[in-house]
């Protein structure tokens, strides 16, 4: 087959033509596209396919500590941040336990939330309550302990905790997802359900020319201390809404000094109290953030002035 | 596809080197800017000078300017967060392909100008500026931390700093892809 013949006008330099010649794109087929490829694994975390896992890149502190209920939060307040420190399109993961010490009771919870870009949270956090000498006062045993799964997804919708309109808070819905594990033991009590779902909607700024950050989420719910004692009561209450807040000042890029209000619902009319806390978190390194609180939890299951020291440690990528 | 291949495989073979000293800018159409003799800056295209274009209002505190370390110590934070970027793995790709010395300048100005230390800014308005840079949010997050390296070596107080930072964060709408 000849050559086509080279126009008159070719400039001097090689392989235009080639370049200019229009070559038909070959269809790449393959049996089973690739679900699952895990292509690097270096200091800029793992990737794999197209999201990169744990490779980081939020402002510290930007993901939020862990709440009670294992979404990223202040200790008691959900906030509409995403858990974890990726970006947009990365995959990111957080773990936290926490430790309430109260006068008659002991509160441990730990769990572990996954975020997706800056849009997505899932969790799942579990609750031990150890009512200690009160469980023999309340006839449940002495040490009597109440557990609770919450199992959490958070979207946002709107906002940027940081960037953009200065007035545009990050936004997101979400929803609580709770199973209490002591379901004969709640309905007894008085409560309708062993589980039940909270529905939260939760807005985040943080207010750099104050240093300040500031939260607010609205909860419908119908849970009794959390869900611990379960949900609702046989004697018709059921879901309101509730609110939860939280300022934050920032001291450093690694420290906030904070107060949070959390309101509760006294379903069952045992004193249930509106709960709250003086915090404060420090980004030890990157990764780890530890966050002490003075918490004033009131009565809980009629024994009052439940207040004490709250420890929370996370751990993000 | 078989004509094609047959085609570039005959030119190939047909090809000659190109000449020694071949000018391979002209032949491609390449410019070359000049950096200016004086400021060492290489030029831009022509575009309207306005405080506006600073992207905010800016504050009126000589506390706030003096927190700064006044008109020098602007200028000094503004170089060296330039700095610290050129040499972050994160946005040194970004950074290298632009005027380092005119950034240099510029950014002081807008600082300055927010800042209320008392300059004018002379250059482009953010979204010209970074137009097709490519910009994530990552790569903000970044510039962010080496400003505040930058401001924390210079012994900015920390909530000074961040007011510095709620004037630039809003602009990110503009930088950001
Ligand atoms: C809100 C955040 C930002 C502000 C306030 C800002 C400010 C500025 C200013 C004042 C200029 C000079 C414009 C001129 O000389 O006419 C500039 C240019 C530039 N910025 Fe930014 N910037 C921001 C974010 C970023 C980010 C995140 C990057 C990349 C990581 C970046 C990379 C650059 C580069 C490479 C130039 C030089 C452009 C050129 O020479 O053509 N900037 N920026």
């Amino acid at each position: 087959m000849p050559a086509a013949p080279l126009p008159a006008e070719l400039p001097q330099i090689a392989y235009v033509p080639v370049l200019d010649a229009e070559v038909e794109p070959t269809p790449i087929r393959r049996a089973v596209p690739p679900v699952h490829i895990t292509t690097a694994f270096d200091e800029d975390g793992v990737q794999s396919g197209k999201a990169r896992l744990f490779k980081g890149g939020k402002l510290l502190l930007t993901n939020g500590v862990s709440t009670v209920e294992g979404s990223s939060g202040g200790g008691i307040a959900r906030w509409a941040t995403i858990a974890g420190q990726q970006m947009p399109g990365g995959i990111g993961l957080s773990a936290h336990a926490t430790a309430i010490e109260l006068p008659d009771y002991g509160w441990r919870s730990y769990g572990v939330a996954v975020g997706f870009g800056d849009r997505l949270e899932l969790s799942i956090a579990r609750a031990d309550f150890d009512t200690r000498d009160v469980g023999a006062a309340l006839g449940i045993g002495k040490g009597y302990t109440f557990n609770m799964d919450t199992f959490g997804a958070k979207l946002r919708v709107a906002g940027d905790v940081v960037y953009g309109d200065p007035w545009l808070p990050q936004i997101a819905v979400g929803i609580e997802h709770k199973r209490s594990r002591d379901g004969a033991l709640v309905r007894a009590l008085g409560a309708t359900d062993d589980e039940s779902t909270d529905v939260t909607l939760s807005a985040t700024k943080l207010v750099l020319a104050r240093s300040l950050l500031v939260n607010a989420t609205v909860r419908y719910t119908e849970a009794n201390e959390l869900g611990l004692l379960g949900f609702g009561t046989t004697a018709g209450a059921g879901y309101a809404l509730q609110f939860e807040g939280s300022l934050g000042y920032q001291l450093s890029r690694r420290a906030v000094l904070g107060a949070e209000y959390r309101s509760k619902p006294d379903n069952l009319g045992l004193g249930d109290d509106d709960w709250m806390d003086i915090f404060a978190a420090y980004a030890l390194t990157d990764h780890l953030t530890l966050t002490a609180a003075y918490v004033d939890l009131g009565s809980i299951a009629t024994f009052s002035d439940q207040r004490g020291g709250f420890l929370s440690a996370q751990v993000a990528f | 596809m078989l004509l094609a291949a047959t085609a570039s495989a005959v030119l190939m073979l047909l090809q000659q080197a190109p000449a020694e000293g071949t000018d391979w800018d002209a032949e491609f159409g390449v410019e070359v800017k000049e950096r200016d003799p004086v400021t060492g800056e290489i030029p831009v295209e022509p575009y309207e000078q306005s405080n506006a274009n600073a992207g905010a209002t800016p504050y009126d505190s000589a506390a706030l300017a003096r927190d700064f370390g006044g008109r020098e110590g602007i200028a000094r934070i503004a170089a060296r967060t330039v700095d610290l970027s050129e040499a972050d793995p994160r946005v040194a790709a970004i950074f290298a392909a632009h005027d380092m010395v005119r950034l240099k300048r510029t950014l002081g100005e807008q600082f300055c100008y927010l800042l209320g230390a008392g300059c004018d800014y002379s250059g482009r308005d953010m979204r010209t500026a970074h137009a097709e840079m490519g910009v994530t949010k990552a790569d903000m997050n970044a510039l962010v931390e080496n400003l505040q390296a930058a401001m924390r070596e210079a012994g900015v107080p920390f909530a000074a700093q961040n007011r510095l930072l709620a004037k630039l964060a809003p602009m990110s709408d503009q930088v950001v892809e």
